[in-house]
């Protein structure tokens, strides 16, 4: 149903953006590592003033097994309100969940029962394959043509290339596949954009035979999985640019963008150098029409005994920092960086983006260090901060622990856990001690990315500055 | 062309205007994209332009269809057409769909025309087009008196029109560019297509009932 009025939770800007009202609501994808039991969207109460603060209010089961549900996103937000198209009065209501394993898109409403989202609509697999070609759908944005769904993997016995579907954002049927030229490009993992330059940013993890029994140490040593940034005309859908940020740079993941549509840099991260262990930040930016990337943020390795560490990586005798996340406040001021291996999380002060400032750090969970969190600090945490999700304030910043079924089990043979935390970012860059779902809180289902209600620092794109 | 006619093209150019999917939130867009006032001002005539053409084709079709049948069975036909378009766009949910920032001024214009027309932005003017009827210049012909008067007459339906349309989307454009803000957008952007749709029907209804 159309609204008189434009949804409340769209902005014109990222400065309008960063006065939204604090979120109360929290949708977390949670799964189950052993597929007997569904997946779910749990359901967390983030409002400070209540007497269930920090803890799991609600859950929506899915009806199938063994989707290993990982990112997702909304069906509208701010980008409604760009001028060449414009739709700001349809709603944000509904979640567009994609199953990493299974393929399945479902769509779930949680504008009725916001503690007991429902089920709208269920994706098969076949969809996705019959009309795109893809399959292992990952990354949900909202934008101009539709909803951009990227995936991993081909379809009908194709491995590749990953790419990006275009669902149609009031129907939700699969429109096609968005790339008319792809150029070179073959690994899929994430994608966002330069919204108000017409440019489309996709990066590269690995195609599903090469990610789904775990990290493969040939490939990997081999340089095979993605060391690269695509650069995509976003009108015609057409491959403009590929940058190499050079093979020994693995797994070229999580894409984010400045919000300020004036500007055309954006920090990606890289989880791992085959030389030495180190993880590292990117930045792109455009110069005289060309696409260039630098480096700006080396996370060295900590070494460590071999027997202190999982089979995976012993022989190297140190911890990988595993760069699997890292998000920029609204304001494109402050850069969050999960290193999921050491077990810390990152900020740094990007205003000069091309000399990020060490601004903060915290310890928590590591496969070597074990660090408890501040409110159980008795219990040695496994798992390390992984997906991050910032409000649109940028005052407080959400961590999950688990980062893909079967990487989890390599790095954390013993158990990765389930566990939630949550900081104050401000001066200071802190654990809120009454925020701390964890265990069984979970139900066992291991916890991977969040979104907040109404929108947060990696949902929305705006047209304005 | 009597008095009341030409209220109600102007007030219509008026409403166009107003509507931010019509042209003004993209000149303003464009202008905040590059810092640039100049940018908002040059890019309002190629908008205008767009919606001048779009609303001239079907002035034009209108109006030759009237030197050739009666306005009887055009007013009945256009108004018809007119009931089922904006049936369609009150009851539908889809959108126009536009992709792209980064327009040339010609692109720009290309873009107006486009979406001037799949508002059906011309077809709105049709009870002026075929009761507006009675002269342009003073001839007392109506819009009905042959080829060459009939392109007259679409032409000056389309300058009233178009000028009221570009003034209101140039005031508008520039007061949000240099006072308001786009925040303005949350409070006062209020859903002008369904008022639109109902514009269309009323349109469609008014020619209608004018005939009978």
């Amino acid at each position: 149903m159309a609204l008189w009025k434009p949804d409340p939770t769209f902005y014109p800007s990222p400065r309008d953006a960063i006065s939204a009202p604090p979120e109360t609501l929290a949708y977390v994808a949670a799964f189950d590592r052993s597929a007997d039991r569904p997946d779910a969207i749990a359901v967390l109460d983030v409002d400070p003033g209540s007497t269930s603060y920090g803890s799991v209010v609600g859950w929506t089961d899915l009806p199938y097994t063994g989707d290993e549900l990982h990112h997702f996103g909304w069906n509208a937000c701010s980008s409604a309100l760009c001028p060449y198209a414009p739709h700001p009065h349809v709603e944000r209501r509904y979640l567009i969940v994609p199953g990493l394993r299974s393929s399945r898109v479902y769509v779930i409403d949680v504008k009725d029962d916001p503690l007991k989202p429902s089920i709208l609509k269920v994706l098969e697999p076949d969809e996705l394959a019959k009309h795109a070609g893809y399959s292992r759908p990952h990354t949900v944005h909202c934008g101009p043509e539709g909803l951009y769904v990227s995936a991993l993997g081909g379809a009908n016995g194709e491995d590749g290339p990953g790419g990006i579907a275009l669902l149609d954002h009031t129907s939700f049927e699969v429109l096609g596949r968005w790339e008319v030229d792809r150029g070179p490009q073959y690994l899929a993992y994430d994608v966002w954009w330069h919204i108000a330059h017409d440019v489309v940013v996709t990066s590269e993890w690995g195609t599903p035979s090469m990610i789904e029994d775990g990290v493969n140490a040939d490939l990997l040593l081999g340089r095979k999985y993605g060391h690269a940034l695509h650069f995509w005309d976003l009108r015609k859908r057409r491959h403009l640019q590929r940058v190499d940020l050079g093979d020994e740079h693995q797994m070229v993941l999580e894409l984010r963008p400045a919000h300020d549509p004036t500007k055309t840099y954006g920090f990606v991260g890289v989880v791992v150098s085959v030389e030495d262990l180190s993880a590292s930040v990117w930045v792109w930016y455009r110069e005289d029409g060309e696409f260039t990337a630098r480096k700006v943020i080396t996370i060295p390795a900590e070494p460590a005994a071999a027997e202190d560490l999982p089979p995976v990586i012993a022989p190297f005798g140190a911890v990988p920092p595993l760069v699997t996340d890292i998000d920029l406040s609204v304001d494109d001021r402050f850069l969050y960086v999960s290193c999921w291996g050491t077990g810390e999380l990152k900020r740094y002060d990007v205003t000069d983006p091309f000399n990020p400032v060490e601004a903060g750090s915290v310890r928590v969970g590591g496969i070597v260090n074990r660090t408890p969190h501040p409110a159980v600090p008795d219990v040695p945490l496994s798992g390390g901060p992984q997906m991050v999700e910032v409000s649109r304030d940028g005052k407080r910043v959400y961590v999950t622990n688990s980062l893909y079924g079967s990487w989890d089990d390599q790095f954390y043979p013993d158990g990765v856990g389930a566990w939630m935390a949550k900081l104050d970012s401000g001066q200071e860059f802190t654990f809120d001690e009454r925020f701390f779902p964890h265990g069984e809180d979970f139900r066992g289902l291991r916890p991977h990315q969040t979104r907040l209600q109404g929108g947060d620092a990696s949902s929305d794109s705006y047209c304005y500055p | 062309m009597n008095d009341g006619s030409l209220i109600a093209l102007v007030a219509l150019g008026a409403f166009h205007g107003l509507n931010p999917g019509m042209g003004w939130l993209f000149a303003v867009a464009r202008g905040l994209q590059e810092r640039s006032r100049a940018v908002v001002l040059q890019s309002l005539p190629a908008i205008a332009a767009g919606h001048a053409a779009s609303v001239f084709a079907v002035a034009a079709v209108v109006t030759l269809t009237g030197s050739v049948l009666t306005s009887r069975v055009v007013s009945i036909g256009g108004g018809v057409l007119l009931v089922g378009f904006g049936l369609w766009r009150l009851l539908s949910t889809r959108h126009f769909r536009w992709v792209g920032m980064r327009l040339t001024l010609w692109q720009l214009a290309g873009w107006s025309f486009l979406m001037s027309s799949a508002h059906g932005a011309g077809l709105m003017l049709l009870p002026v087009l075929t009761h507006g009827s009675v002269a342009v210049h003073g001839h007392s012909h109506g819009l009905t008196g042959g080829a060459g008067s009939a392109v007259t007459a679409a032409l000056f339906v389309t300058g009233v029109h178009t000028l009221a349309m570009f003034i209101v989307a140039g005031t508008i454009a520039v007061l949000v560019y240099e006072v308001v803000g786009l925040a303005i957008l949350r409070r006062a952007w209020f859903n002008l297509d369904r008022l639109w749709a109902a514009a269309l029907i009323c349109a469609g209804a008014a020619t209608l009932l004018i005939t009978a």
